[in-house]
């Protein structure tokens, strides 16, 4: 039964892009969004069908459907590996992307190019869930490429904006950074083990040694690939650029899927960093760093789909945190809870900044509590859950990670300190964004007439909320322990012992944004000016695109220069341009030859002709002339 | 009593001086290709005589060959002449040096 659906998950939203990208400019509008929309949440019906499968003790699917191709022993099956961890995944993709396709609706009808857009949302749902469905690390790798693709496409939608198209260049080449990783160690994997697919994978990785140097370069060489996709640390980049692209695939792609898909890789492949500690490690560092580092930052800034994209980024190193230290289901419960809040922030935005006419600046914003109602509260629903406000969904899944953390025995302790007071800021910028933006008002009388988005578009944005709230009561680690092992128990006692800590941390965060930014605005100047280089760095994001600017992008461009300006016309043309020129002065006298009348050619052939009979005359002996023996 | 072979030979040996000259003097295109055809039976007399006087197949083989080779070569010479005629050019071998340059 489950192998007849999984296929579906698939071929539905390619369907929808294959109609949408070769037809769309025929069909009308309407068509257009029910196609994209449909079929996505086709898709998300065939993935609820797998879950209750799951649920009701269906065994894991892995199923081969066709050979790909074939070469003595190496053979690549297209199979496609439904387990709880899969399944959740794609679950979360249909789910989300579903709502937010319906959002899209909305938010791009005043888009020349409506049906590009549905195409490409489709093409994009389509690469995740190949990435996640995938038995095998070919087609996984296939599925990372056509994410990374179809994200260049949406960043760069707006293709007559040059931000727009430097950002989609961007992120497209630090992702094929990591899809060079990708590919050397599926690389590495089939020299060592003679196997591409998950099951031959996970019962083989055993035999390599334990801690080996093979398995920790595979480990770190897959790591390389995860952080790119997911704008982890040094990796990062290109995620805030990204949010030139349209506020829906700010949501569904930077935030809620594609960006994720590191987490699902470290996830996936749980047994290969099992094996390699030292590899897992650095995934949990690079997580708590990234997350401690893009809060800061997010604190700073005033673009409000920017402190979204830093906000991403400092969660998605959370969940990196949680797969470094072995907490894969913490990891996966946040991956889940964030879906939820991040797409909901994201849409919402995308709501304010319509109603503002394109204007991002969270310091002209305001009289949003009487102009957008709904999305006022939804957004407010949002922050409090990412702030981690008590028996919200944040806050299950975040003390999760924060208590995995502390709990464990080694040096991931100072990694939960990190996790701790990124809470703390994690609370405080994303108050301060909502208190800049939304709660001008309280401070100066704004009478600005804003309208509220159409119900398409503030519909989803509940359905979100909802799940923003109760998410934090769904099972998740119970439901995946088939595949990571059951979880530690912990104490009631230290349970609630860490929750009023982490509370209280945040609640820090929430109270300094308070008084900074909606009780004294004037002393948030003061504190400005009193943390003068501190304030300029964070603002400036640690001068990383500077650095990156003058180590890569300068030497590389003066390289490309010295190469077109010396090299290409003096060596490469040079060399040929001498050779031609030696040919054509030693052809003139030869030239002379070549009259160009038939008369001419014939008198030579037939000299020619005569010239041979007469030289095999001679070697017969017919002539008196005696050639050779 | 039979014709000697050499006679056979002596005949295409003329036949085929006379192509060769009328190919190198003449100077419409049209003839040209005569004389291109009389060097070919010529050539094509040769190969049948001396099958015979052999009593091999071979050259009559040769022949046959030859007898295809040049049907192919008239379409393609007959087109380039129409071609020529038809660009206004003038009938005259040496005067379509274009091939010089």
């Amino acid at each position: 039964m489950m192998d007849t659906l999984a296929p579906f998950v698939l071929i539905a939203p390619l369907a929808g892009f294959l109609v949408n990208a070769l037809f769309g400019r025929l069909l009308p509008r309407r068509a257009v969004a029910w196609i994209g929309a449909g079929s996505v949440g086709i898709a998300f019906i065939f993935s609820v069908n797998l879950l209750l499968q799951l649920l009701t003790g269906a065994h894991p699917l892995d199923q081969t459907y066709f050979t790909w191709w074939q070469s003595s022993d190496f053979n690549v099956p297209f199979n496609l590996y439904v387990d709880q961890l899969s399944s959740l995944m794609i679950l979360v993709i249909t789910g989300v992307g579903f709502l937010i396709h319906v959002y899209s609706i909305g938010y791009m009808r005043d888009d020349p190019g409506y049906s590009r857009f549905f195409a490409y949302m489709n093409l994009f749902v389509f690469s995740m869930l190949l990435l996640v469905l995938s038995g095998n690390l070919l087609w996984l790798i296939i599925g990372w490429a056509l994410v990374g693709l179809s994200s260049y496409l949406l960043i760069g939608f707006w293709f007559d904006r040059p931000t727009a198209v430097l950002a989609a260049r961007k992120a497209f080449v630090m992702n094929t950074i990591g899809d060079v990783g990708m590919v050397f160690a599926a690389f590495l994997i089939f020299l060592n083990l003679r196997v591409l697919d998950y099951q031959g994978l996970f019962s083989r990785v055993h035999e390599l040694p334990k801690g080996g140097g093979v398995i920790t370069a595979i480990c770190l060489l897959l790591l390389v690939g995860a952080v790119a996709k997911s704008a982890q640390l040094p990796l990062h980049t290109w995620l805030p650029d990204a949010m030139e692209g349209p506020t829906p695939v700010s949501a569904l792609i930077h935030a809620a899927t594609m960006v994720t898909a590191g987490v699902y890789l470290v996830a996936r492949m749980h047994l290969l960093y099992d094996w390699a500690p030292a590899a897992a490690a650095t995934v949990a560092v690079i997580g708590g760093v990234t997350a401690i580092f893009a809060a800061t930052i997010g604190t700073s800034q005033v673009d409000i789909k920017r402190i979204l994209a830093y906000s991403t980024m400092s969660q998605i190193g959370y969940m990196f945190l949680a797969v470094g230290i072995g907490a894969y289901a913490a990891g996966m419960f946040h991956f889940m809870t964030h879906a939820f809040f991040k797409a909901l922030l994201f849409m919402a935005a995308g709501n304010v900044i319509h109603a503002f006419h394109d204007d991002q600046d969270i310091r002209h914003m305001g009289n949003l509590r009487a102009g957008l109602p709904i999305t006022f509260w939804t957004f407010l629903v949002g922050t409090l859950s990412i702030s981690g406000f008590p028996l919200l969904a944040g806050f299950f899944s975040k003390d999760e990670i924060i208590r995995a953390a502390l709990s464990a025995p080694g040096g991931e302790f100072w990694l939960g300190v990190i996790a701790l007071i990124t809470a703390g800021l994690t609370a405080y910028y994303m108050f301060r964004l909502f208190f800049i933006a939304f709660g001008w008002e309280w401070l100066s009388h704004d009478d600005r007439h804003l309208h509220e988005a159409l119900p398409v578009q503030t519909v989803p944005i509940v359905i979100l909320a909802v799940g923003a709230v109760v998410g934090g009561y769904i099972p998740v680690a119970n439901f995946l322990s088939p595949v990571f092992g059951h979880a530690v128990e912990v104490g009631t006692g230290a349970f609630i012992g860490l929750a009023a800590l982490s509370v209280l941390v945040a609640l820090i965060g929430f109270s300094i944004a308070y008084l900074l930014h909606a009780r004294r605005p004037d002393l948030a100047v003061v504190w400005r000016t009193r943390l003068g280089p501190i304030h300029t760095l964070v603002e400036h994001k640690y001068y990383v695109d500077e650095l990156y600017d003058r180590v890569f992008v300068r030497p590389g461009l003066a390289l490309a220069r010295f190469l077109n300006d010396i090299v290409e016309p003096r060596v490469i043309d040079g060399a040929v341009n001498g050779i031609a020129d030696f040919f054509l002065l030693e052809a003139r006298e030869f030239r002379l030859i070549q009259t160009g009348r038939v008369g001419t050619y014939a008198l030579w052939t037939l000299g020619g002709a005569i010239g041979v009979v007469l030289v095999v005359a001679a070697f017969l002996g017919y002539l008196p002339v005696r050639l050779g023996g | 009593m039979p014709v000697p072979a050499y006679t056979f030979l002596l005949l295409s040996g003329v036949l085929f001086t006379m192509g060769a000259v009328g190919f190198l003097v003449r100077r419409n295109p049209l003839v040209v290709f005569m004389c291109i055809e009389l060097m070919l039976n010529a050539v094509n007399l040769a190969f049948v005589a001396m099958s015979r006087y052999l009593n091999s197949l071979d050259g009559v083989v040769f022949a046959f060959l030859v007898i295809t080779v040049a049907a192919a070569e008239v379409v393609v010479g007959i087109a380039i002449i129409v071609q020529v005629y038809r660009a206004g050019r003038p009938m005259d071998v040496d005067d379509l040096d274009l091939m010089k340059e």
